[in-house]
Protein backbone atom coordinates (compact mmCIF):
# COMPACT_ATOMS: atom_id res chain seq x y z
CA UNK A 1 0.00 0.00 0.00
CA UNK A 2 1.39 3.70 -0.89
CA UNK A 3 2.16 5.12 2.46
CA UNK A 4 1.84 8.73 3.84
CA UNK A 5 5.38 10.51 3.66
CA UNK A 6 7.03 12.47 6.34
CA UNK A 7 9.70 15.17 5.05
CA UNK A 8 12.30 16.29 7.72
CA UNK A 9 12.47 19.95 6.26
CA UNK A 10 16.17 21.90 7.41
CA UNK A 11 16.38 25.33 6.95
CA UNK A 12 20.03 26.43 6.32
CA UNK A 13 21.62 29.71 6.48
CA UNK A 14 25.40 29.80 5.30
CA UNK A 15 25.98 26.09 5.78
CA UNK A 16 24.08 25.77 8.81
CA UNK A 17 20.76 24.58 9.53
CA UNK A 18 19.23 27.52 11.75
CA UNK A 19 15.32 26.12 12.38
CA UNK A 20 14.37 22.69 11.58
CA UNK A 21 14.75 19.52 14.24
CA UNK A 22 18.04 19.45 15.93
CA UNK A 23 19.05 16.71 18.41
CA UNK A 24 20.66 17.82 21.55
CA UNK A 25 22.86 14.77 21.51
CA UNK A 26 24.64 15.63 18.12
CA UNK A 27 28.25 17.30 18.67
CA UNK A 28 27.41 19.92 15.90
CA UNK A 29 23.68 20.22 15.94
CA UNK A 30 23.42 22.27 13.34
CA UNK A 31 25.35 20.53 10.47
CA UNK A 32 22.97 20.12 7.97
CA UNK A 33 24.86 16.45 6.78
CA UNK A 34 24.52 15.53 9.71
CA UNK A 35 21.68 16.49 10.78
CA UNK A 36 19.78 14.81 7.13
CA UNK A 37 21.33 11.40 8.11
CA UNK A 38 20.05 11.59 11.88
CA UNK A 39 16.57 12.15 9.95
CA UNK A 40 16.81 9.79 7.49
CA UNK A 41 18.08 7.12 10.40
CA UNK A 42 15.15 8.04 12.59
CA UNK A 43 12.55 7.05 10.05
CA UNK A 44 11.99 10.44 8.13
CA UNK A 45 10.86 9.25 4.36
CA UNK A 46 12.41 12.46 2.89
CA UNK A 47 14.27 15.44 3.66
CA UNK A 48 14.22 19.13 2.24
CA UNK A 49 16.72 21.20 2.51
CA UNK A 50 16.26 24.90 2.08
CA UNK A 51 18.67 27.62 1.61
CA UNK A 52 16.59 30.37 3.56
CA UNK A 53 19.30 32.85 2.70
CA UNK A 54 19.77 32.06 -1.00
CA UNK A 55 22.15 34.81 -1.96
CA UNK A 56 24.33 34.98 -4.99
CA UNK A 57 27.49 34.62 -2.88
CA UNK A 58 26.42 32.01 -0.82
CA UNK A 59 25.55 29.91 -3.60
CA UNK A 60 28.99 27.85 -3.55
CA UNK A 61 28.48 27.16 0.21
CA UNK A 62 24.94 25.90 -0.72
CA UNK A 63 26.19 23.58 -3.04
CA UNK A 64 29.50 22.06 -0.86
CA UNK A 65 26.42 21.64 1.31
CA UNK A 66 23.86 20.13 -0.52
CA UNK A 67 26.91 17.94 -1.52
CA UNK A 68 28.30 16.88 1.66
CA UNK A 69 24.26 16.37 2.86
CA UNK A 70 23.67 14.01 -0.21
CA UNK A 71 26.95 11.78 -0.03
CA UNK A 72 25.82 8.91 2.39
CA UNK A 73 21.99 10.04 2.04
CA UNK A 74 19.50 7.05 0.64
CA UNK A 75 16.22 8.94 0.96
CA UNK A 76 15.00 11.27 -1.79
CA UNK A 77 16.47 14.91 -1.15
CA UNK A 78 14.89 17.79 -2.43
CA UNK A 79 16.80 21.24 -2.26
CA UNK A 80 15.13 25.10 -2.30
CA UNK A 81 15.95 28.37 -2.13
CA UNK A 82 17.07 30.79 -4.84
CA UNK A 83 16.90 28.26 -7.95
CA UNK A 84 15.94 30.61 -10.57
CA UNK A 85 17.57 28.99 -13.73
CA UNK A 86 18.04 26.01 -15.48
CA UNK A 87 21.77 26.16 -14.82
CA UNK A 88 20.95 26.72 -11.00
CA UNK A 89 19.02 23.38 -10.94
CA UNK A 90 21.54 21.63 -12.89
CA UNK A 91 24.24 22.69 -10.23
CA UNK A 92 21.83 21.36 -7.32
CA UNK A 93 21.62 18.16 -9.32
CA UNK A 94 24.55 17.61 -9.71
CA UNK A 95 25.62 17.96 -6.26
CA UNK A 96 23.30 15.03 -5.47
CA UNK A 97 19.62 16.29 -5.18
CA UNK A 98 16.97 14.49 -6.26
CA UNK A 99 14.37 17.20 -6.62
CA UNK A 100 14.44 21.04 -6.88
CA UNK A 101 11.71 23.14 -4.67
CA UNK A 102 10.96 26.22 -6.78
CA UNK A 103 8.58 29.41 -5.56
CA UNK A 104 9.09 32.93 -6.68
CA UNK A 105 11.11 31.99 -9.60
CA UNK A 106 8.07 29.61 -11.18
CA UNK A 107 5.87 32.39 -10.31
CA UNK A 108 8.00 35.36 -12.44
CA UNK A 109 8.60 32.94 -14.76
CA UNK A 110 6.11 29.49 -15.20
CA UNK A 111 8.48 28.01 -18.03
CA UNK A 112 10.88 27.76 -15.31
CA UNK A 113 9.13 24.91 -14.61
CA UNK A 114 8.72 23.16 -18.15
CA UNK A 115 12.75 23.66 -18.34
CA UNK A 116 13.77 22.20 -15.66
CA UNK A 117 11.21 19.26 -15.85
CA UNK A 118 12.17 18.64 -19.36
CA UNK A 119 16.01 17.85 -18.72
CA UNK A 120 15.76 16.70 -15.40
CA UNK A 121 11.54 14.62 -15.20
CA UNK A 122 8.90 15.82 -13.86
CA UNK A 123 9.25 14.42 -10.60
CA UNK A 124 12.23 15.95 -9.87
CA UNK A 125 10.00 19.42 -9.64
CA UNK A 126 8.32 20.26 -6.35
CA UNK A 127 6.86 24.17 -7.21
CA UNK A 128 6.51 25.57 -3.70
CA UNK A 129 3.50 27.64 -2.96
CA UNK A 130 3.30 30.11 0.26
CA UNK A 131 -0.57 30.71 0.77
CA UNK A 132 -2.69 32.52 2.56
CA UNK A 133 -6.63 32.51 3.14
CA UNK A 134 -9.13 35.05 1.49
CA UNK A 135 -11.15 36.00 4.44
CA UNK A 136 -13.09 38.55 1.87
CA UNK A 137 -14.37 35.55 -0.28
CA UNK A 138 -17.04 33.10 0.43
CA UNK A 139 -14.69 30.39 0.54
CA UNK A 140 -11.66 31.76 2.20
CA UNK A 141 -9.45 28.35 1.72
CA UNK A 142 -10.75 27.67 -1.84
CA UNK A 143 -10.00 31.12 -2.72
CA UNK A 144 -6.53 31.37 -0.97
CA UNK A 145 -3.88 33.81 -2.49
CA UNK A 146 -0.55 33.38 -3.31
CA UNK A 147 2.08 35.33 -1.13
CA UNK A 148 5.57 35.97 -2.04
CA UNK A 149 8.54 37.55 -0.34
CA UNK A 150 7.91 35.81 2.63
CA UNK A 151 4.26 35.81 2.91
CA UNK A 152 4.53 39.31 2.94
CA UNK A 153 3.45 40.05 -0.45
CA UNK A 154 0.14 39.39 -2.40
CA UNK A 155 1.42 37.89 -5.63
CA UNK A 156 -2.56 38.33 -7.17
CA UNK A 157 -2.77 34.54 -7.81
CA UNK A 158 -5.54 32.55 -6.80
CA UNK A 159 -3.55 29.25 -5.04
CA UNK A 160 -5.88 26.71 -6.60
CA UNK A 161 -5.25 28.01 -9.98
CA UNK A 162 -1.68 28.40 -9.79
CA UNK A 163 -1.16 24.77 -8.31
CA UNK A 164 -3.75 23.89 -11.71
CA UNK A 165 -1.12 25.42 -13.65
CA UNK A 166 1.95 24.29 -12.26
CA UNK A 167 0.88 20.98 -13.05
CA UNK A 168 0.17 21.38 -16.40
CA UNK A 169 3.34 22.72 -16.73
CA UNK A 170 5.27 19.84 -15.62
CA UNK A 171 5.25 20.14 -11.45
CA UNK A 172 6.41 16.89 -10.37
CA UNK A 173 4.76 17.79 -6.84
CA UNK A 174 3.29 21.02 -4.68
CA UNK A 175 4.83 21.96 -1.27
CA UNK A 176 1.88 24.03 -0.16
CA UNK A 177 3.07 26.29 2.87
CA UNK A 178 -0.27 27.96 4.70
CA UNK A 179 1.26 31.25 5.95
CA UNK A 180 -1.76 31.53 8.23
CA UNK A 181 -0.95 28.49 9.92
CA UNK A 182 3.13 28.39 9.70
CA UNK A 183 4.63 29.00 13.55
CA UNK A 184 1.43 28.50 14.79
CA UNK A 185 1.62 24.88 16.15
CA UNK A 186 -2.45 25.10 15.77
CA UNK A 187 -2.49 22.37 13.02
CA UNK A 188 -2.54 22.61 10.04
CA UNK A 189 -4.76 24.08 6.80
CA UNK A 190 -6.86 21.00 5.74
CA UNK A 191 -9.70 23.39 4.48
CA UNK A 192 -6.64 25.02 2.08
CA UNK A 193 -4.83 21.56 1.87
CA UNK A 194 -8.05 19.34 0.26
CA UNK A 195 -8.90 22.22 -1.73
CA UNK A 196 -5.65 21.86 -3.18
CA UNK A 197 -5.43 18.20 -3.49
CA UNK A 198 -8.92 17.62 -5.11
CA UNK A 199 -7.40 20.35 -7.89
CA UNK A 200 -4.55 18.46 -8.55
CA UNK A 201 -3.81 14.99 -9.75
CA UNK A 202 0.01 15.23 -8.14
CA UNK A 203 1.29 14.90 -4.54
CA UNK A 204 0.97 17.68 -2.44
CA UNK A 205 2.83 18.25 0.62
CA UNK A 206 1.68 20.01 3.57
CA UNK A 207 3.33 22.38 5.89
CA UNK A 208 3.02 24.88 8.45
CA UNK A 209 0.88 24.79 11.59
CA UNK A 210 2.28 20.94 13.14
CA UNK A 211 1.77 21.37 17.14
CA UNK A 212 0.53 17.22 17.94
CA UNK A 213 0.33 13.93 16.45
CA UNK A 214 -3.32 14.68 15.87
CA UNK A 215 -2.39 17.35 13.60
CA UNK A 216 -0.31 15.11 10.91
CA UNK A 217 -3.59 12.29 11.09
CA UNK A 218 -5.37 15.15 10.68
CA UNK A 219 -3.75 17.02 7.24
CA UNK A 220 -3.70 13.30 6.16
CA UNK A 221 -7.04 12.30 6.02
CA UNK A 222 -9.46 15.60 6.46
CA UNK A 223 -6.77 17.43 4.27
CA UNK A 224 -5.85 14.60 1.94
CA UNK A 225 -2.32 15.52 1.73
CA UNK A 226 0.00 12.61 0.60
CA UNK A 227 2.85 14.39 2.32
CA UNK A 228 3.70 16.22 5.64
CA UNK A 229 6.34 18.38 6.18
CA UNK A 230 7.47 18.38 9.64
CA UNK A 231 10.30 21.39 10.35
CA UNK A 232 9.94 20.96 14.46
CA UNK A 233 8.75 17.67 15.42
CA UNK A 234 10.14 17.71 18.53
CA UNK A 235 8.52 20.41 19.84
CA UNK A 236 5.59 18.14 20.77
CA UNK A 237 7.04 15.51 22.15
CA UNK A 238 7.78 12.93 19.83
CA UNK A 239 11.30 11.68 19.70
CA UNK A 240 11.64 11.26 16.39
CA UNK A 241 10.02 10.63 12.76
CA UNK A 242 9.75 7.27 13.32
CA UNK A 243 7.58 7.77 16.75
CA UNK A 244 5.29 10.01 14.82
CA UNK A 245 5.09 7.61 12.04
CA UNK A 246 4.41 4.17 14.92
CA UNK A 247 1.67 6.67 16.25
CA UNK A 248 0.00 7.81 12.94
CA UNK A 249 -0.03 4.00 11.68
CA UNK A 250 -1.62 3.37 15.17
CA UNK A 251 -4.47 5.37 14.14
CA UNK A 252 -4.80 3.69 10.53
CA UNK A 253 -2.67 5.69 8.42
CA UNK A 254 -0.09 3.78 6.34
CA UNK A 255 3.16 4.68 6.95
CA UNK A 256 7.04 3.24 6.22
CA UNK A 257 7.21 1.04 9.15
CA UNK A 258 9.45 -0.62 9.86
CA UNK A 259 12.01 2.37 8.90
CA UNK B 1 33.75 -4.89 -9.52
CA UNK B 2 33.36 -2.47 -12.32
CA UNK B 3 29.64 -1.23 -13.67
CA UNK B 4 28.84 0.40 -16.35
CA UNK B 5 26.23 2.98 -16.39
CA UNK B 6 24.39 4.26 -19.43
CA UNK B 7 24.07 8.00 -19.32
CA UNK B 8 21.11 9.18 -21.85
CA UNK B 9 20.60 12.36 -20.88
CA UNK B 10 17.15 11.32 -18.60
CA UNK B 11 17.61 12.83 -15.44
CA UNK B 12 20.78 12.53 -13.55
CA UNK B 13 22.75 10.47 -12.76
CA UNK B 14 24.27 11.50 -9.66
CA UNK B 15 22.27 9.70 -7.42
CA UNK B 16 22.78 6.21 -8.86
CA UNK B 17 26.44 6.68 -8.85
CA UNK B 18 26.51 7.62 -5.14
CA UNK B 19 24.60 4.43 -4.01
CA UNK B 20 27.13 1.95 -6.33
CA UNK B 21 30.42 3.87 -5.04
CA UNK B 22 28.56 3.60 -1.40
CA UNK B 23 28.71 -0.40 -2.17
CA UNK B 24 32.30 -0.35 -3.09
CA UNK B 25 31.66 -0.57 -7.44
CA UNK B 26 34.07 1.31 -9.57
CA UNK B 27 31.91 2.93 -11.92
CA UNK B 28 32.02 4.01 -15.70
CA UNK B 29 29.91 6.48 -17.61
CA UNK B 30 29.02 6.49 -21.40
CA UNK B 31 26.94 8.11 -23.72
CA UNK B 32 27.62 6.96 -26.79
CA UNK B 33 30.27 4.43 -26.57
CA UNK B 34 29.60 0.89 -27.75
CA UNK B 35 33.19 -0.34 -26.76
CA UNK B 36 32.50 -0.16 -23.36
CA UNK B 37 28.97 -2.02 -23.51
CA UNK B 38 31.00 -4.02 -25.43
CA UNK B 39 33.40 -4.71 -22.32
CA UNK B 40 31.22 -4.21 -20.02
CA UNK B 41 31.02 -6.75 -16.98
CA UNK B 42 27.99 -5.09 -15.37
CA UNK B 43 25.43 -2.63 -16.60
CA UNK B 44 22.96 -0.28 -14.92
CA UNK B 45 20.75 1.89 -16.99
CA UNK B 46 18.75 4.37 -14.95
CA UNK B 47 16.16 6.81 -15.93
CA UNK B 48 13.79 9.39 -15.02
CA UNK B 49 11.45 10.79 -17.00
CA UNK B 50 9.65 10.37 -20.21
CA UNK B 51 10.00 7.02 -22.70
CA UNK B 52 10.78 8.72 -25.69
CA UNK B 53 14.25 9.57 -23.97
CA UNK B 54 15.42 5.92 -24.44
CA UNK B 55 15.21 6.79 -28.42
CA UNK B 56 18.58 8.61 -27.32
CA UNK B 57 19.95 5.02 -27.04
CA UNK B 58 18.81 3.64 -30.55
CA UNK B 59 20.44 7.19 -31.84
CA UNK B 60 23.60 6.44 -30.30
CA UNK B 61 23.95 3.24 -31.60
CA UNK B 62 23.89 1.50 -27.73
CA UNK B 63 21.02 -0.49 -28.43
CA UNK B 64 22.42 -3.32 -30.76
CA UNK B 65 25.53 -3.08 -28.27
CA UNK B 66 23.62 -3.93 -25.01
CA UNK B 67 21.37 -6.34 -27.18
CA UNK B 68 25.03 -7.89 -27.66
CA UNK B 69 26.38 -8.11 -24.01
CA UNK B 70 22.70 -9.20 -22.38
CA UNK B 71 23.44 -12.29 -24.99
CA UNK B 72 26.84 -13.11 -23.85
CA UNK B 73 25.37 -12.63 -19.99
CA UNK B 74 26.76 -9.65 -18.82
CA UNK B 75 24.20 -8.69 -15.42
CA UNK B 76 22.43 -5.82 -16.47
CA UNK B 77 19.90 -3.81 -14.84
CA UNK B 78 17.66 -1.10 -15.99
CA UNK B 79 15.85 1.40 -13.24
CA UNK B 80 12.31 3.03 -13.54
CA UNK B 81 12.30 4.29 -17.63
CA UNK B 82 15.51 2.34 -17.75
CA UNK B 83 13.20 -1.06 -16.72
CA UNK B 84 10.44 -0.28 -18.82
CA UNK B 85 13.05 0.16 -21.47
CA UNK B 86 13.35 -3.48 -21.49
CA UNK B 87 9.74 -4.09 -22.81
CA UNK B 88 7.93 -3.98 -26.23
CA UNK B 89 7.21 0.08 -25.52
CA UNK B 90 5.51 2.26 -23.78
CA UNK B 91 1.73 4.38 -24.82
CA UNK B 92 3.89 6.80 -23.29
CA UNK B 93 5.64 6.70 -26.28
CA UNK B 94 3.81 5.12 -28.79
CA UNK B 95 5.72 5.53 -32.06
CA UNK B 96 8.85 4.31 -30.29
CA UNK B 97 10.32 0.90 -29.96
CA UNK B 98 11.52 -0.64 -26.82
CA UNK B 99 14.95 -3.59 -26.45
CA UNK B 100 11.40 -5.95 -26.78
CA UNK B 101 13.75 -8.86 -24.08
CA UNK B 102 10.28 -8.89 -22.64
CA UNK B 103 7.18 -9.03 -25.12
CA UNK B 104 4.39 -6.85 -23.43
CA UNK B 105 4.26 -3.13 -23.31
CA UNK B 106 3.92 -0.61 -20.51
CA UNK B 107 0.53 0.92 -20.16
CA UNK B 108 -0.39 4.32 -17.79
CA UNK B 109 -2.31 3.47 -14.70
CA UNK B 110 -6.06 3.98 -15.21
CA UNK B 111 -7.79 6.84 -14.03
CA UNK B 112 -9.55 5.30 -10.93
CA UNK B 113 -9.67 8.19 -8.39
CA UNK B 114 -6.13 7.66 -7.38
CA UNK B 115 -3.77 10.05 -7.94
CA UNK B 116 -1.46 9.40 -10.83
CA UNK B 117 1.58 9.59 -10.93
CA UNK B 118 2.46 7.09 -8.32
CA UNK B 119 4.88 8.83 -5.93
CA UNK B 120 5.83 7.45 -3.06
CA UNK B 121 6.68 4.71 -0.57
CA UNK B 122 5.09 1.19 -1.52
CA UNK B 123 5.31 -2.34 -0.15
CA UNK B 124 7.19 -5.49 -2.11
CA UNK B 125 5.50 -8.85 -2.47
CA UNK B 126 8.63 -10.14 -3.78
CA UNK B 127 8.86 -13.60 -5.71
CA UNK B 128 10.55 -16.54 -4.37
CA UNK B 129 12.86 -17.13 -7.17
CA UNK B 130 13.82 -13.80 -7.71
CA UNK B 131 17.70 -13.28 -6.92
CA UNK B 132 17.98 -9.61 -7.32
CA UNK B 133 15.48 -9.21 -4.06
CA UNK B 134 17.62 -11.95 -2.45
CA UNK B 135 16.55 -11.62 1.24
CA UNK B 136 14.15 -8.74 0.93
CA UNK B 137 11.37 -9.56 2.97
CA UNK B 138 7.75 -9.30 1.70
CA UNK B 139 5.98 -5.37 2.73
CA UNK B 140 9.69 -3.83 2.58
CA UNK B 141 9.51 -0.69 1.18
CA UNK B 142 10.90 1.21 -1.81
CA UNK B 143 11.08 4.50 -3.28
CA UNK B 144 8.46 4.98 -6.54
CA UNK B 145 8.03 7.76 -8.94
CA UNK B 146 6.21 7.13 -12.11
CA UNK B 147 3.04 7.06 -14.25
CA UNK B 148 3.16 4.00 -16.59
CA UNK B 149 3.88 0.48 -15.32
CA UNK B 150 4.23 -2.86 -16.85
CA UNK B 151 2.05 -5.67 -16.26
CA UNK B 152 2.58 -8.76 -13.93
CA UNK B 153 3.60 -11.97 -15.77
CA UNK B 154 5.90 -14.87 -15.14
CA UNK B 155 9.19 -12.96 -15.51
CA UNK B 156 7.65 -10.45 -12.02
CA UNK B 157 10.55 -10.56 -9.59
CA UNK B 158 7.85 -8.10 -7.15
CA UNK B 159 4.70 -7.04 -7.44
CA UNK B 160 3.27 -3.58 -6.07
CA UNK B 161 -0.12 -2.78 -5.66
CA UNK B 162 -1.60 1.03 -6.81
CA UNK B 163 -4.52 0.78 -8.12
CA UNK B 164 -3.94 -2.50 -9.32
CA UNK B 165 -1.29 -5.04 -9.41
CA UNK B 166 2.29 -4.38 -11.27
CA UNK B 167 5.60 -4.95 -11.82
CA UNK B 168 7.76 -3.70 -9.56
CA UNK B 169 10.62 -6.37 -10.21
CA UNK B 170 11.24 -8.05 -13.69
CA UNK B 171 13.94 -10.84 -13.58
CA UNK B 172 15.08 -13.45 -16.13
CA UNK B 173 18.42 -14.79 -15.83
CA UNK B 174 20.69 -11.97 -16.19
CA UNK B 175 18.44 -9.18 -17.53
CA UNK B 176 16.50 -7.83 -14.22
CA UNK B 177 14.67 -4.27 -13.88
CA UNK B 178 13.20 -2.26 -11.16
CA UNK B 179 10.49 0.42 -11.17
CA UNK B 180 10.99 1.91 -7.96
CA UNK B 181 14.83 3.70 -7.46
CA UNK B 182 16.74 1.64 -5.49
CA UNK B 183 19.46 4.08 -4.66
CA UNK B 184 16.34 6.19 -2.87
CA UNK B 185 14.86 3.47 -1.01
CA UNK B 186 17.18 3.22 2.35
CA UNK B 187 18.53 -0.07 3.54
CA UNK B 188 15.93 -2.01 1.48
CA UNK B 189 16.95 -0.43 -1.99
CA UNK B 190 20.94 -0.85 -1.31
CA UNK B 191 20.68 -4.54 -0.44
CA UNK B 192 18.81 -4.58 -3.66
CA UNK B 193 21.88 -3.07 -5.59
CA UNK B 194 24.31 -5.20 -3.22
CA UNK B 195 22.36 -8.28 -4.89
CA UNK B 196 22.66 -7.11 -8.40
CA UNK B 197 26.48 -6.20 -7.87
CA UNK B 198 26.79 -9.96 -6.97
CA UNK B 199 24.75 -11.31 -9.49
CA UNK B 200 26.79 -14.08 -11.44
CA UNK B 201 25.40 -16.29 -13.90
CA UNK B 202 24.04 -20.08 -11.31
Amino acid sequence: MLTRRIIACLDVHAGRVVKGVQFVDLVDAGDPAALAARHAREGADEIVLLDITATHEGRQTLLDTVRRTARELFVPFTVGGGIRTVQDAEQVFNAGADKVSINSAALADPALITAIGSSFGSQAVVVAIDARRNPQAADPAREAQVYVHGGRKPAGRSVVEWAREAEARGAGEILLTSMDSDGTRAGFDCDLTAAVSEAVHIPVIASGGAGTVGHFAEVFTRGKADAALAASIFHFGVSSARSLKEQLAASGIPMRLPC
Amino acid sequence: MRVTVIDYKAGNLTSVLKALHHLGAETEVTDADSALIASAERIVLPGVGHFAATKRLDDTGLTPAIRSAIARGVPFLGICVGMQWLYAGSTEAPGHAGLAHFAESCTRFPEAGEKVPHVGWNSLAPSNASRLLAGIQSGEYVYFTHAYKAPTTSDTAAITHYVEPFAAAVERANVMGVQFHPEKSGATGLAILRNFLHWKAA
